[in-house]
């Protein structure tokens, strides 16, 4: 297993240049310079800096420098955030980022895997049909929908809870964006675990389980549940790839300081580094997820070997 | 159960990452919450561009002189100051009490620094050329500033307001380097200290305990909210999140009219909203009178009045009106009805070779943003209309068309437009002089140029306005751009906040505001 | 609701979505692009053929949500088909040919996957000059993956069955079996599986138009109506309402749609 891990490490690496090749060069293909504003600037001064920042380098020259900084972890100096490194800028955003990212999955996993179990247990019944019903809606409603309206009605009609993230607010400034980010996904969740649920319930050994005299809530807790688990498992890559989608949109709306904002900025102000940093950071981090999510597959389910 | 450790771990983690962020209640009845809608890039004086930088600036920093809540001149870090008689000398007299926020005297001598490092080209300032009128500035002594003037320039005080001349805490630049401006770093002269600031969330300020004029502060602390949205800024307001908007989105405005009249505060802005045609190019090279024609089919009234909507004013002149010293020229048609200019514009467009068989086909480009496309898709429609003229849409992001611009090989009209830094219609004549690198629409005029060199000239400050408002004139006869509107501020304040001003240069200090005293 | 009867029942609701986004613009006499500055964010009424009422700009926004709909769909078909294309070549090649082939394609899918794509999309979005093909482009390169993996999945068991053996041994060429053997056999499949990119194209064109990188104006899509219709949604909700109605209704149906068809499949597979 270890050498598993292992030959995963490195596979990931030349995923990791074609990324940052393939980012750099669109980055720098787009028309505009991080410099050009209405207020034109006289060429002496323009030339300055863009020596400071070696953007009068030819492009292989500084994809070079690029990557010679990559290798001992800078990720270079933000071109739209003069006195902050993007390491640093990364240090500030991802924290929030994560902390919703990740609070939204729990939450989706918490109630998607429970409306999805109830869902199975009660198939067929007048629960199960407004289950499925709430989670078809939670899928076609796109966040950009949902969010302005929750904030509409919630905040500003019913100041129940506070219209935007505040760097003094407490939990309360989670709520709105987590709840937001996590509707989808929780949709998506209950559907799979509603489907695999009832699949395992029909087998043999659950059947087992029940003539042994065991309660409903015993044979799901203790037999049923850790193999309807597996789709759901598998779904994890999608879900971080979607909550990556969606948390653009929430912290754009709920003016949030994550990763998702500072790349729809960087990538609006041709801040170079900031918005490769944010590419290279999001893909290392991905890939380290889904190495872990092959590694706990194989925890939950033994009849998974590695290779 | 034992075997499923994992995913409840996972619930752990992330509820552990959540409770990690306490509840920081630390919002105290004396902190003012305002909006800015980007984050300053830097509050490095010299290498800030913004005018969200500036705003903040003129918050912590101080210059020689400054402007009161209705935008009246005042002494700031000085006490007086004398002009020579040749209208070419400016001695200012510092304050003996001025302090930086370590507890260090403010001297002329960090005037001089401030300046020397704006203009040396290794700084790479924005600004490097903001004071290019000025030959010479010395210190005399501690107290006493002396400024020489390569030409009479009555806007100079206006230019001293400016972040960009303000001093700089000598000290710090040599201990931290260009990093003199973060956090924790920056020592600063005015009422206001940078307690904290947090990418893309808040820039937070402090009272300066060391400000000369501290006892007159009333606010404690300021927070600046980076909300990119306008729309969340509304939101916030309405949920007394904010106090103060840094403008009001677009769609709102009619419902905030109607709803919060008393707290929206509307005022006209030094800023010009234009539309430039590319004259190195066909079809606008060589053919005043297609650009007239198409200037003249836009209806400005319309445009103002149900499309942007805030309270913007038509412009017919190139230099916004409140100028100071100055009565700009309007356009020759501006007295007419829009049927009469409509009409005059077909016979324009006729004129030009143009027609229903043969009609013009051209790009508009704009950036994107929602006024922008709501302006750009009337003026289409206007055009189409009123000429049958085929424009194609061009959306691009804000740097793309920049490029675009400057390179001019690709636009025909493009949108654009101009914020005055200080208070004179040369601030917006200057960028249409041929070797001005923000002359944006490549407008080339001898006569224009040598009007406006000989306004420079000008010790008379009449004499002066008359030279500035015939180029204008000149100019405005060409057509280089259309004027569409004029920028007016929009802000809402809330009735807590005393001491707010409205004025021409949207400039609100935070340190003449204060909480209405609780009853 | 059986299979079959949602089949029924969400397929018939999208051809009529799309036969009236198709004909709705013939007969209302309005058109999508004409301004009425007099008419402003007016309530839907008979009164001026405004069935959907006007838009910020006056403009008609029955025909337009119409017109909407048409970019929409045609956006999200084509993407869908775009990634149809490189998916189901990509997974047919690795399945066939097998081995060492079949490992590296497959593992450079598994990296693929790693990318953040939604990134490189908005990247090509602000780097280019905005146009359909683009849009097109940049969505479908996003789906293709999950596409590739389940063909090849299909694909390698295919090619274990007589008739491709057959037809192997009478040195009928791999291409040939390719087109002529297994691609027919993997319809079902693909049918629901293009099914299910569609309403996840949709989602990413309106998310592109949340960031203004949308189709340009005067064109629109449902993702565009609806943003619009998010900013003024305090003062005429309609312009919100009828749009995002809209919007969940093509979402909601083909996702049953799919949802159905693979129940059909799965049961036909089953016989």
């Amino acid at each position: 297993m270890l050498r598993y891990t292992l030959l995963r490490i490195v596979g990931a690496i030349p995923t990791l240049l074609l990324v940052i090749v393939l980012a750099f060069l669109m980055v720098h293909a787009a028309p505009g310079g991080p410099f050009d504003d209405e207020r034109a600037l006289p060429p002496e001064i323009e030339a300055n800096i863009a020596a400071a920042y070696h953007l009068d380098e030819p492009l292989p020259k500084q994809l070079l420098r690029y990557m010679g900084g990559l290798l001992q972890g800078d990720l270079g100096p933000s071109y739209r955030y003069r006195d902050y490194s993007v390491n640093e800028l990364i240090g500030v955003g991802f924290p929030y980022s994560l902390r919703i990212g990740a609070s939204a999955m729990a939450l989706a996993l918490l109630v998607g895997v429970g409306a999805g179990t109830i869902a199975a247990l009660r198939q067929g019944t007048l629960l199960d049909r407004v289950v499925m019903g709430f989670s078809m809606i939670g899928i076609s409603i796109p966040v950009l929908v949902v969010a302005p309206v929750l904030v509409l009605l919630l905040a500003v009609k019913l100041h129940w809870l506070p219209a935007g993230w505040s760097e003094t607010g407490g939990l309360r400034h989670y709520l709105l964006p987590v709840i937001t980010l996590a509707l989808p996904q929780i949709a998506y969740i209950a559907r799979l675990t509603r489907a695999s649920m009832i699949d395992v319930l029909s087998r043999d050994f659950i059947r087992t389980a029940y003539a042994q005299g065991l309660g409903t809530a015993t044979v799901v807790r203790v037999h049923a549940l850790k193999p309807a688990m597996l789709p759901v498992l598998s779904y994890m890559g999608p879900a971080i790839a979607a909550i990556l989608t969606g948390s653009v949109v929430v912290e754009e709306i709920f003016g949030i300081p994550g990763l998702g904002q500072f790349f729809i900025g960087g990538a609006l102000n041709r801040d170079y580094t900031l918005v490769l940093g944010i590419v290279v950071f999001y893909a290392t981090l991905i890939i380290a997820l889904n190495l872990l999510v092959d590694i706990l597959y194989g925890v939950i389910d033994p009849r998974v070997r590695y290779r | 159960m034992s075997s499923l450790r994992y995913l409840p771990l996972l619930v752990l983690l992330s509820l552990a990452t959540i409770s990690g962020c306490t509840d920081r209640s630390a919002v105290t009845a004396n902190t003012l919450q305002r909006a800015i809608p980007t984050d300053p890039e830097t509050l490095d004086q010299h290498k800030a561009r913004t005018t969200q930088a500036a705003d903040i600036l003129r918050d912590v920093s101080e210059g020689l002189v400054s402007y009161s809540p209705d935008g009246e001149l005042v002494p700031a870090a000085t006490t007086s100051w004398d002009l020579a008689d040749d209208g070419l000398t400016y001695t200012f007299h510092l304050r003996e009490d001025a302090k930086w926020s370590n507890g260090d005297p403010v001297i002329a001598e960090h005037f001089v620094a401030g300046v020397e490092r704006l203009i040396d080209p290794e700084t790479a300032a924005f600004y490097a050329e903001f004071l290019s009128d000025v030959s010479n500035i010395e210190a005399a002594d501690d107290l006493t500033l002396v400024l020489t003037l390569r030409r009479p320039t009555p806007y100079l005080l206006s230019l001293l307001t400016h972040p960009a001349t303000f001093p700089i805490h000598t000290p710090s630049l040599a201990e931290h380097g260009d990093g003199f401006a973060r956090p924790g770093k920056f020592v600063s002269n005015g009422a206001y200290v940078l307690d904290a600031w947090v990418p893309g969330s808040v820039v937070s300020l402090r009272r300066n305990e060391h400000y000369w004029n501290n006892a007159a502060t009333s606010i404690d602390k300021v927070n600046y909210h980076i909300l990119v949205q306008d729309s969340s800024e509304l939101n916030r307001y309405r949920t007394g999140e904010l106090q103060i908007t840094s403008t009001v989105p677009p769609d709102n405005f009619a419902q905030v009219q109607a709803e919060l009249a008393d707290e929206l505060h509307v005022s006209t802005y030094l800023g010009v909203y234009y539309y430039g045609f590319n004259l190195s190019r066909p079809p606008f090279k060589d053919n005043p009178e297609l650009r007239q024609a198409l200037s003249m089919a836009i209806d400005r009234e319309q445009l103002t009045t149900k499309v942007t909507g805030r309270g913007e004013a038509p412009a017919y002149s190139w230099v916004p009106p409140g100028a100071n010293n100055y009565e700009p020229p309007a356009l020759s048609y501006s007295g007419m009805t829009q049927a009469e200019r409509n009409r005059v514009a077909r016979n324009l467009y006729k004129a030009a070779g143009y027609g229903e068989d043969n009609p013009l086909q051209i790009e508009l480009r704009y950036n994107t943003s929602d006024t922008q496309r709501r302006v750009a898709v009337a003026i289409q429609s206007m055009w189409k209309e009123t000429l049958g003229v085929e424009t194609t849409l061009v959306n691009e992001e804000f740097q793309v068309l920049l490029a675009n611009i400057r390179q001019g090989d690709i636009t025909q009209v493009f949108r654009s437009s101009w914020i005055g830094d200080y208070d004179d219609a040369h601030a917006f004549l200057k960028i249409l002089e041929s070797d001005n690198p923000a002359n944006s629409p490549g407008y080339e005029s001898e006569e224009f140029d040598s009007l406006m060199q000989r306004a420079a000239i000008q010790t008379d400050l009449d004499s002066r306005r008359l030279y500035l408002e015939e180029a204008e004139r000149v100019m405005l006869a060409d057509h280089p751009a259309i004027p569409i509107y004029f920028y007016v501020s929009k802000h809402l304040v809330s009735p807590e906040i005393e001491g707010w001003g409205d004025n021409v240069l949207d400039y609100h200090y935070s340190q003449h505001l204060s909480f209405k005293a609780a009853q | 609701m059986s299979g079959n009867r949602t089949i029924k029942v969400t397929g018939t609701l999208l051809l009529l979505i799309t036969v009236m986004a198709l004909v709705g613009p013939w007969i209302n006499p309005n058109d999508y692009m004409t301004m009425d500055l007099d008419r402003i964010l007016r309530s839907p009424s008979a009164a001026g053929m405004h069935w959907f009422g006007t838009d910020g700009l006056g403009r008609d926004l029955f025909v337009r949500t119409m017109h909407g709909i048409r970019v929409t769909m045609l956006v999200a078909i084509v993407a869908s088909l775009v990634s149809l294309v490189i998916g189901v070549a990509y997974g047919a090649i690795a399945g066939f040919v097998g081995g060492r082939v079949d490992a590296v394609m497959m593992r450079l899918v598994d990296t693929l996957y790693a990318l953040p794509f939604i990134f490189f999309v908005i990247l090509l979005m602000v780097a280019f000059e905005r146009n359909f093909l683009l849009i097109f482009v940049a969505i479908g390169a996003i789906n293709w993956l999950d596409m590739a993996r389940i063909v090849r999945g299909q694909t390698l068991s295919l090619r274990e069955r007589e008739f491709v053996e057959a037809a192997r041994l009478t040195g009928v060429s791999a291409a040939r079996i390719i087109f002529r053997h297994i691609a027919p056999n993997l319809m079902g499949i693909v049918i629901v599986y293009v099914t299910l990119t569609i309403p996840q194209a949709i989602l990413v064109e309106s998310f592109l138009s949340f960031l203004g990188l949308g189709v340009q104006e005067p064109q629109t899509s449902l993702g565009a109506l609806v943003d619009a219709g998010v900013n003024q949604m305090e003062r005429a909700a309609f312009t919100l309402l009828i749009p995002a109605t809209l919007l969940a209704a093509i979402l909601m149906c083909f996702n049953f749609l799919g949802d159905g068809l693979r129940d059909y499949f799965d049961a036909r597979h089953s016989q």
